[in-house]
């Protein structure tokens, strides 16, 4: 059955049905024929001029492998208009071997314990649109926004307005503990629905979790909901713009979810005027028309570091969450480039903080040779007491068409130890994966792409998100459902850095949650190290290859004292290396050789 | 260009893959996976069967949803007569500025709106067509916000500072008009619920209220 769908479904749109292994040859022949010369967005990029097309688009990749790809199941697709917004996939969470994704007619939970053969385990169906989701042992959030949202889940809209009682709008929980039959749990009602939510934990209190609710759509009468008015006066004290929600869920009885505050947290301190952030307008000649902020789009929760990263309309915002039920404003921007602040993403450090730019909403085609490479994009902020201060922007070096949407997205970490790289959804522009260690010199190193999905008209479709998750990377293509890609080695990353970050294993992950990365004890992860410190020429070639020899002669040894005493000495020399290289005046690479052995100790104290 | 950026390069070689979609066939059919409605909490939800090609989900759109998109068709191209005079009369150039942002991004407002009604098979107003046409149609005239051909034309007569003013006020009113449209579709039960159009008519009122507040300001910095 599965078999039929999926090769009518190709097949309709012009792919050929080949066997496996006719289709694996040629895909073989096309990779070898196709290697060529090229820069990052340069003239010869071959994400320029692919092949149009649904299922069958053609496709470009450079340091990553497409390894699967599943098309949205029988329900969640309309085969006479792939473009149909009523089935947009959308944000993803992951738990274990489990990938949700969410959709605006519900989501679908995907097994991937083979990520290379990812099987669909469920589907559900819940309209309302955006349905992002996060997942948190057996609780599941979903957001909802559209006035077509019901209470029951039910695919009929409400028809009564301006009040109707079935109508849901907000963030609905489902218990998963049984993955065949989610049950809805709460429904926790919002004046402006839910556009967005982040889950914030309390470092201090493992009974109770949070949700940060960011909704952006027209707000309901009191009528409907209590406590809400439909009028957008920032002089009324009860409207419901210009605030976020903080929701708290009691964990052993996640039905009493509720809001516990509608914190004005754009208000000016001096004046106290709930409306004290951007006003919304252009900042001058040549700049960027930015949304005013009376709501956040997206909200990032850092809790190990005790801070959130608001993407907030018109602002970028720092928000203090050691106390997770009163989010403190503790820092905020502004850029005239930006127009609408969008989604962020922290490195690891807590040291440097992305923010994204939904230049056109998401469906728009805002990567146009002819667009400034500063609008639509990504702005990379230090971070220094709290205070943010802009490094750069990164946007997709490729060009793409006028019918592909296209603009900075969701993305996440790629947890190579020693750098910051970002895997990151640009919608039709595909999938780029970055390098921003150095904040005022970020650059591409790998990329996936497909063609428009029609060379006549914009019609949406593109990744959402793309997120690595405990060695993959995981995309949410809004019309051609779950990707799974692969990173491959290359100049720019080599094997160890990759067999390094995929030790990193996390068994819940939420994007907007973030959670700190920690190596655990393995050589590896100082052989990437190692080979940080050879692309930076910070050590001789004869040493490096001495220390690969020790790195390999320990790899085949049992532990034990001879092993560990042997490790620790080699990380002796390697710490007096660095203390060279810091009297040299080369701090960097002194760093990196202090990584290096610092990786190498690890191991040996990890011994018995 | 082309070849002088290509030579400037010194790119090393690098492996690149193009290649045909469609690889993930597999190979032997999985169990059909569950396909499940979730209820009300406290209630059970229930087992459903989509058929291949089939969906999940109510019609797309109402007729007055369909009313909203050619009648705001014809409410943007006003708005793009409006702002194309500005470059020749306006005296300040924050209003040639605004001008301009409004005919960019209502230009493309009307391009979406099209293609919405053109997937959908519905007609697609004819902004090419004489004014006089544009009156048979008997919704452009009555439209919330719309200028008479009258204010038109005082507009167009207009320069300088006068220009300025008249362009403010106008354009204010005319996107108020805009704003009572989308409240309008949202009153209309059924209206307004299909995604695509919920969040078109959300984005007018955002960006339009944005654009009264600044036009207001900018107003009030003339004195």
């Amino acid at each position: 059955m599965r078999f039929e769908t999926t090769f009518d479904r190709c097949g309709r749109w012009g792919a050929r049905g080949t066997g496996l292994l006719l289709l694996t040859a040629a895909l073989f022949a096309a990779a070898e024929a196709s290697a060529q010369s090229f820069t990052p967005g340069g003239d010869s990029d071959p994400r320029v001029g692919l092949g149009a097309g649904w299922l069958d688009a053609e496709e470009a990749s450079w340091n990553m492998d497409l390894v699967a790809n599943l098309p949205k199941p029988d329900g969640f697709y309309n085969e006479d208009d792939p473009a149909d917004s009523r089935f947009v996939n959308s944000d993803l969470a992951f738990q274990d071997d489990l990938v949700f994704v969410g959709n605006y007619n519900g989501f679908n939970i995907y097994d991937v314990s083979d990520a290379t053969n990812p099987s669909l385990r469920v589907s559900v169906v819940c309209p309302g649109g955006q349905g992002d989701l996060s997942v948190y042992g057996d609780l599941l959030f979903m957001s909802a926004q559209e006035t077509r949202g019901r209470i029951d889940c039910g695919t009929d809209g409400t028809p009564d307005l301006p009040v109707d009682p079935e109508r849901f709008r907000g963030v609905r929980i489902f218990d998963i503990s049984d993955l065949d039959n989610p049950v809805q749990v709460a429904t926790v009602q919002t004046c402006r629905g839910s556009h967005t939510h982040t889950l914030v934990t309390d470092p201090n209190d493992a009974e109770t979790l949070y949700v940060y609710n960011s909704g952006t759509s027209v707000s309901r009468p009191a009528e409907e909901l209590e406590g809400c008015t439909d009028v957008r006066d920032p002089n009324d004290p009860t409207t419901a713009y210009w605030s976020i929600d903080v929701i708290e869920v009691p964990l052993d009885r996640p039905e009493d979810a509720r809001i516990i505050d509608s914190p004005r947290v754009f208000a000016d301190e001096e004046s106290g005027r709930i409306d004290g952030l951007f006003e919304g307008g252009d900042h001058g000649e040549g700049t960027q028309s930015t949304r005013d902020t009376n709501q956040c789009h997206d909200i990032t929760a850092y809790p190990e570091i005790g801070l959130a990263a608001g993407a907030c309309s018109g602002n970028g915002i720092l928000f203090d969450i050691t106390n997770p039920a009163v989010p403190v404003r503790v820092d905020e921007v502004i850029d005239p480039n930006f127009a609408y602040w969008h989604s962020a993403t922290f490195n690891n450090d807590g040291t440097t903080v992305i923010f994204t730019d939904e230049w056109g909403g998401g469906s728009a085609a805002r990567c146009l040779e002819t667009d400034e490479p500063e609008w639509g994009a990504n702005a990379i902020f230090t971070l220094v007491d709290g205070r943010m201060r802009l490094a750069s922007y990164y946007k997709l070096p490729a060009p793409q068409t006028e019918t592909e949407n296209c603009v900075a997205h969701n993305g996440s970490l790629i947890p190579v130890p020693g750098r910051d790289i970002k895997v990151q959804a640009w919608y039709q522009g595909g999938v780029s994966v970055f390098d921003f260690t150095d904040p005022e010199n970020p650059f591409e190193i790998a990329f996936f792409d497909r063609g428009p999905m029609s060379d006549d008209e914009l019609m949406l479709a593109g990744h959402w998100s793309t997120y690595w998750h405990n060695g993959y990377i995981y995309g949410s293509e809004i019309a051609r459902g779950l990707d799974v890609l692969a990173v491959t080695p290359s100049e720019d990353l080599t094997q160890n850095e990759i067999d390094a970050a995929k030790l990193v294993r996390f068994d819940e992950f939420n994007p907007q949650h973030q959670p700190k990365i920690v190596w655990p004890a393995d050589l590896v992860v100082a052989r990437a190290y190692l080979d940080q410190l050879v692309r930076h020429d910070g050590i001789d070639a004869s040493r490096a290859e001495a220390v690969e020899e020790d790195l390999d002669w320990a790899e085949g040894q049992d532990d034990g004292p001879e092993k560990r005493a042997a490790l620790a000495e080699l990380a002796t020399q390697l710490w007096d290396d660095a203390r060279s290289a810091e009297a040299d005046g080369d701090q960097e690479n002194a760093d990196r050789l202090r990584s290096v052995a610092g990786a190498i100790l690890d191991v040996a104290s990890s011994m018995n | 260009m082309r070849t002088s950026t290509y030579s400037r390069l010194a790119a090393a070689l690098l492996l690149v893959a193009v290649v045909a979609s469609c690889r993930s066939i597999p190979e032997e059919a999985p169990p059909a996976p569950r396909t499940v409605q979730p209820g009300a909490p406290g209630t059970q939800g229930q087992v459903v069967a989509p058929q291949p090609g089939s969906v999940i989900a109510r019609d797309r759109h109402t007729e007055a949803d369909v009313r909203f998109m050619q009648n705001m068709i014809a409410h943007h191209a006003q708005a793009l007569e409006m702002s194309s005079l500005a470059p020749e009369r306006a005296h300040r150039d924050d209003i040639r500025r605004m001008a301009h942002r409004i005919e960019v991004s209502q230009a493309a407002e009307i391009s979406l709106m099209k293609r919405w009604l053109e997937r959908r098979g519905e007609e697609v107003p004819d902004l090419d067509a004489p004014h006089g046409a544009h009156a048979h149609h008997g919704h452009a005239e009555l439209m919330a916000g719309m200028l008479t051909p009258e204010q038109l034309e005082e507009l167009a007569s207009a320069t300088g500072p006068e220009f300025d003013r008249l362009f403010l006020q106008f354009m204010m009113y005319h996107h108020e008009g805009a704003l009572q449209m989308v409240e309008e579709l949202f009153s209309i039960p059924g209206a307004g619920q299909e995604t695509e159009i919920f969040r078109f008519a959300s984005h007018v009122d955002s960006d339009q209220r944005i654009e009264i507040g600044r036009m207001s300001r900018m107003l009030n910095a003339d004195g």
